[in-house]
């Protein structure tokens, strides 16, 4: 069993006793404990079940490379799939539950796919895409989504807040271990600016677990000294709890700092993510121990070498009473002997190596362990937990020599260092024969702008995996980093590691070398997504070589781990059933993050209320107090109606409309484009963006224009006013001020720089109210001030400064409504006092504002086109009847030379008209006109659609504009518009000006 | 003239740093060749200040200048004085081919004070903040969060950003949520 040890524990408090529960069970636990060596003191191995035949699995690496033990945390709020027992800090009241099981971890029915794995091969989901499609729908579907999916989905809105953090450094390090740390002081003695992040809550690495002495003293107490030294440098940042997600172009890196998932009841952040510009990036990410692949090496007991010391050393845990260890180097001695001190049995050390090991294998045997060379696991025994193996010899085909009991199994089949950041942005590996891993090709870094590397690895992460070396390494790195980031460098002596010979390993990539189909059917390369030796091999017999392919035809090295574990085994296996060396197979792609981030962290603060920018009009509080119902325009809000009472928004639209007809109404026009532009050429620059001759437009008039884009397209549209001989104010849509300031800098800026032309986009400046209705001239004359507003002194399309009540103001006669109206423009932070007070003078004339939706109405009764309803960027002015506004005067003008083209020219063109249904209904929203017979796609032929569409209360029935092959030609013909139920409605085809076609309304 | 009020009426939030509108400012912008001598001279009769280089800002008497891009600067002064400070500048520069345009109105500024006023801004905005890195007498024209925006130091231990009015709401929000206290990160200062 495993269970807490009266010894080790050096990461634990043992004075506090942490409560936390495991599928509802009750446990305790110390402070400093991670989830998995909480649950493995509790004797919790079973911690989950496989992706896709609900094996049962326990913990097998102690670090962000685990595989297996992912838990459903947390509740409510704070519920998240997926975590890692073994990176996440244990705290008090701390929920979890396992993943991937029906009806119970300890019994689960799905486990019936794994006594079916045979019918469940490599490539099973594709090779169902094979079968007829009905059986996907309705046999294979139904299975895959049933037993497929590891933790549940968050079902409530995310309780914590998250944030972004921008920084710069000189150099920064990943990787809080000996070299990470011995890279920091080496860079910041240099005189660089360094950040140094850790990812777990501790610095050193595991160092302390692996032993040893720097400069004579033991390596503790130089990760202390060390890190004491970095805290008093200025220049120094250290960040534990943070990880090192990715690496892009530039020297641009994220940093994933969790703040308090080790504590998530105190107040404040979850996670913060740093975005960082580095000059130099050291990543000193260490290296991760492989597993060794003979069957049954995924059966809850079976760990890593390397995770057993870590539990015993760090968490005071044992993952069992009796061990045996089986490996093909050194190191994996070291647990033997780290088992032997804690007063663990290790019945047998399995040495796969034919000659076994070096020095340490020689202590071991003096010490009295049996260690047995070139002996293998043939398989091991046990269900939910490991009760024994059999023994053979590596060198055959697996039979049994002999039954050894026990209740763990500590494997380790060599280290490969972790190179996932160094390859984010292409840096290149090289294959090591002596060490049977790939590790950083120094000479193939990634590079930056300048072609040159800005990333170096350190310790582990380049290869080396003895103390002294990483120190070496370390220090090297350090020193290199600073250097390209321009500090000047003396060379120092890295702190001297103590030396251990090792013998080299022997790469043992299947146990035993010649195991047969049914041993390889046991021996699992990834855990996670239940991916086997077999697996491998089969695809490799169904004609897949490629690695990548092979991943994703298998899913080796697909699940969350991305292939942490399984990686090299499972290339190493292709390799050889492809009978090619492994640097010939290659690594598959190493992506960003290195292990999943939240979602949370990459919104950043972005959620709620702050969730997008949301623009709002100097009125647009007095909007909400009065119960507007708004719509999105653009990034605002504007008030599609104000609804009264219980009164609906039909009925509200018709009142607000009624009212502006018959007296006078209000509406914020705030949020129209207001741009500037000014200059001796700005006439000539106006030409060119407009359709109309702009140019000859008086001072103190406006002027309705057309814009297209250089395809002909009509893109945007507003009233131009000419303030002075240099000086034009372009009124924009809503949604198009920054898009057409931004089109006219453009042209500036690229074609025209030469043209005396200056923008300003004063859109905010004014807060722009329209007062429209047959009263408007009264109430404006009530308001007061020094403006002459009569039909004399400014008529239809001019404008005029001046006061309005105590105002300074501009007025626009200029009318959308067809009513007479006036625009007027005040300082923006005296808009809402100019709303209150015209609100207040005309209640005379029960005076209410009006929404977009009254606007749209009023607008289409009165035939106008809206861009974005009438046009969809594949509308041209002539389409819409608009010869009108295009100048034949112009030499040229954006759009003039495209529409010119054949297609854009013809006769054959959908074109506006007007349309009135025969029975007075609104036809629906988005309808096209039907024509006869069907296209080749079985489709109904159509011959035109609807563009606006409106109940008109003015009209008292549904009138509608819209697209009609033939256009005005069709006058009086009747069309009919398709209904969502599949029915028809008719209309005849009229003018599109329904209301006051001469305009009589508005011209006074 | 009626009483104008800016868009958040001196809202105010104390953090681990603390958040205020300031009120209305004046601001001016001005286009034209930076270089010219008519520029120069503007600029000096307008407010008493010089060109200012590339991201620099030049003080005046009762007011700023601050560079905005190649031919743009931005003139800063008290709301009370923008429309003469207008009224200068156009005499000034009546025979060359500039723009002056009054955008007080168009903009909300906010004033981040406190000790760690620069991490409130590093939370939001893609600039290197560190200490000697921004210049006392820099402008930097970036984003806050994701609306544009602009900022400068006041003090050792204060910043003003300026905004568009429309997205003051906004700016105040995620400036609010950067300084709230448990959010200090203790990095810049």
């Amino acid at each position: 069993m495993s269970t807490r040890l009266a010894t080790g524990g050096r990461l634990l408090n043992k004075a506090k006793q942490v409560t936390f529960s495991f599928n509802g069970k009750q446990l305790t636990g110390y402070e400093g404990d991670t989830l998995a060596s909480a649950l493995l003191a509790n004797d919790q191995m079973l911690m989950g079940r496989s992706f896709k035949y609900h094996r049962p699995r326990g913990v097998v690496a102690s670090g962000a490379e685990e595989p297996n033990a992912l838990v459903n945390l947390g509740a409510g709020g704070k519920f998240e799939p997926n975590q890692r027992a073994t990176t996440t800090e244990l705290y008090d009241g701390l929920s979890a539950t396992s993943q991937n099981h029906w009806p119970s971890l300890e019994f689960d029915v799905g486990v019936v796919n794994n006594y079916a794995a045979r019918a469940l091969p490599a490539g099973f989901y594709y090779k169902t895409f094979m079968a007829p499609a009905a059986a996907w729908k309705h046999v294979f579907e139904p299975i895959v989504r049933h037993s497929a999916g590891l933790g549940k989905a968050p079902k409530d809105r995310d309780a914590d807040r998250y944030e972004h953090y921008y920084a710069f450094f000189d150099v920064v390090i990943v990787g809080g271990g000996v070299a990470g740390l011995q890279a920091a002081k080496a860079a910041g003695l240099a005189g660089a600016t360094v950040l140094l992040m850790e990812q777990t809550a501790h610095w050193g690495g595991r160092a302390p677990v692996d032993g040893g002495e720097v400069d004579g003293v033991k390596v503790e107490d130089f990760i202390d000294a060390t890190v004491t030294e970095l805290e008093a440098m200025d220049n120094v940042t250290l960040r534990n709890r943070m990880m090192g997600a990715g690496v892009y172009d530039h020297g641009y890196l994220l940093g994933y700092e969790r703040l308090t998932d080790h504590a998530p009841a105190v107040a404040g952040l979850r996670h913060r993510l740093w975005r960082i510009r580095a000059k130099q990036i050291v990543t000193a990410t260490g290296a991760i121990e492989r597993p060794l692949s003979f069957a049954g090496n995924d059966i809850p007991g079976v760990m890593l070498a390397s995770a057993m010391r870590d539990y015993i050393v760090n968490f005071g845990t044992s993952s069992g009473d009796r061990v045996v260890v089986v490996a093909n180097n050194d190191d994996a001695y070291r647990t033997a002997f780290t088992l032997k001190i804690h007063g663990l049995d290790v019945p047998v050390i399995l040495d796969s190596r034919p000659n076994g090991g070096g020095p340490l294998a020689d202590a071991a045997r003096e010490q009295g362990f049996r260690v047995e060379n070139g002996k293998a696991i043939a398989k091991v025994k046990g269900g939910k937990r490991v009760t024994g193996v059999e023994i053979c010899n590596q060198a055959g085909e697996g039979a049994a020599l002999e039954e050894i009991a026990c209740d763990a199994v500590a494997m380790s089949g060599g280290w490969s260092p972790v190179v996932h950041l160094w390859s984010h942005c292409g840096g290149k590996l090289i294959w090591d024969e002596s060490q049977a891993h790939f590790r950083p090709d120094p000479d193939r870094s990634p590079t930056s702008h300048d072609g040159k590397p800005f990333v170096v690895t350190a310790g582990s992460a380049s290869g080396p995996l003895k103390l002294d070396d990483v120190l070496v390494d370390g220090q090297k790195a350090g020193e290199a980093a600073a250097q390209a980031a321009g500090f000047s460098v003396s060379a120092a002596e890295a702190p001297k590691g103590e030396v251990h010979e090792e013998a080299p390993l022997v790469p043992c990539w299947l146990m035993p070398q010649g195991a047969g189909p049914k041993l390889r059917m046991k021996a699992w390369l990834d855990y996670q997504n239940d991916v086997k030796v077999s697996d491998v091999r089969l695809a490799a017999q169904e004609g897949y070589e490629s690695v990548e392919h092979t991943k994703r035809y298998t899913t080796l090295g697909m699940a969350t781990d991305q292939g942490k574990l399984s990686n090299i085994n499972g290339l190493a296996v292709l390799s050889d059933a492809l009978g090619q060396p492994i640097p010939a197979t290659g690594t598959t792609t190493f992506r960003p993050p290195y292990t999943p981030i939240s979602m949370g962290s990459i919104a950043g603060e972005a959620r709620d209320e702050v969730f997008q920018p949301l623009r709002r009009t100097p009125i647009h509080d007095w909007h909400e107090a009065n119960g507007a119902f708004f719509e999105p325009v653009g990034q605002w809000r504007r008030p599609y109606c104000f609804p009264r009472g219980s009164e609906s928004h039909a009925d509200a639209v018709t009142r607000e409309i009624n009212q502006t007809r018959n007296s006078v109404g209000l509406l914020d026009a705030s949020t129209l484009g207001k741009i500037i532009v000014k200059g001796p050429d700005a006439g000539k620059f106006l030409d060119m963006m407009y359709t109309n001759m702009m140019s000859t437009l008086k001072p103190g008039k406006c002027r309705y224009g057309l814009m297209c884009n250089e395809n002909g397209f009509l893109m945007d549209d507003g009233v131009v006013a000419r303030i002075d001989e240099d000086t034009f104010l372009c009124h924009t849509t809503t949604g198009g001020a920054e898009r057409i300031h931004g089109w006219m800098e453009d042209w500036l800026q690229c074609e025209w720089w030469d043209w005396r032309v200056y923008t300003a986009n004063v859109t905010e400046q004014y807060a722009q109210i329209a007062i429209v209705g047959p009263n408007a001239r009264n109430l404006i004359e009530k308001l007061g001030g020094d403006m002459d507003v009569s039909e004399e002194a400014l008529p239809f399309m001019a404008w005029k400064d001046g006061k309005i009540g105590a105002f300074d103001a501009r007025a626009y006669r200029i009318s959308f409504s067809g009513e007479l109206s006036y625009e007027i423009a005040v300082p923006a932070s005296q808009g809402r006092a100019f709303w209150d007070v015209v609100m207040e003078l005309g209640k005379e004339f029960d005076i209410m504002p009006y929404g977009t939706e009254a606007l749209h109405v009023m607008r289409a009764e009165k035939g106008f086109i809206m861009i974005g309803d009438e046009t969809d960027g594949t509308v041209i002015p002539q389409d819409l009847n608009m010869q009108w506004a295009i100048s034949k005067k112009k030499e040229d003008f954006l759009g003039k030379r495209a529409q010119l083209r054949d297609h854009m020219a013809s006769t054959d063109r959908w074109k506006l008209a007007g349309f009135e249904t025969l029975d007075g209904s609104v036809i629906p929203d988005g309808s096209y006109i039907v024509a006869k017979g069907s296209n080749a796609n079985n489709q109904r032929n159509v011959q035109g659609r609807v563009t606006s569409t409106y109940y008109s209360p003015t009209l008292d029935r549904g009138i509608a504009m819209g697209l009609v092959h033939g256009g005005m030609n069709r006058l009086g013909d009747v069309v009919e518009f398709n209904k969502v139920d599949g029915s028809t409605v008719a209309a005849r085809v009229v003018d599109p000006v329904f209301y006051d076609k001469d305009g009589e309304k508005q011209n006074v | 003239m009626s009483e104008a009020v800016s868009a958040l009426s001196g809202a105010i939030f104390e953090g681990f740093a603390t958040v205020t509108d300031t009120g209305l400012r004046g601001m001016i912008t001005v286009r034209g060749d930076l270089a010219s001598k008519d520029m120069g001279a503007a600029i000096k009769a307008a407010i008493d200040a010089d060109v200012p280089a590339q991201r620099r800002v030049t003080a005046g008497n009762g007011g700023k200048v601050a560079w905005m891009s190649p031919d743009e600067l931005l003139v800063v002064v008290d709301y009370a004085t923008v429309l003469d400070t207008v009224a200068k500048l156009n005499a000034a520069l009546s025979g060359s081919h500039t723009l002056v345009s009054n955008v007080s109105d168009a903009r909300a500024v906010f004033e981040i004070r406190g000790a760690g006023c620069r991490d409130v801004l590093a939370k939001l905005a893609p600039v290197d903040l560190s200490q000697g890195v921004f210049a006392e007498t820099e402008i930097r024209r970036t984003r806050i969060a994701q609306v544009p925006a602009a900022f400068w130091q006041t003090g050792t231990e204060s910043f003003e950003v300026i905004c568009f009015r429309s997205v003051a709401q906004y700016v105040f929000d995620v400036l609010r949520l950067s300084a709230t206290k448990g959010g200090e990160i203790h990095h810049l200062g």
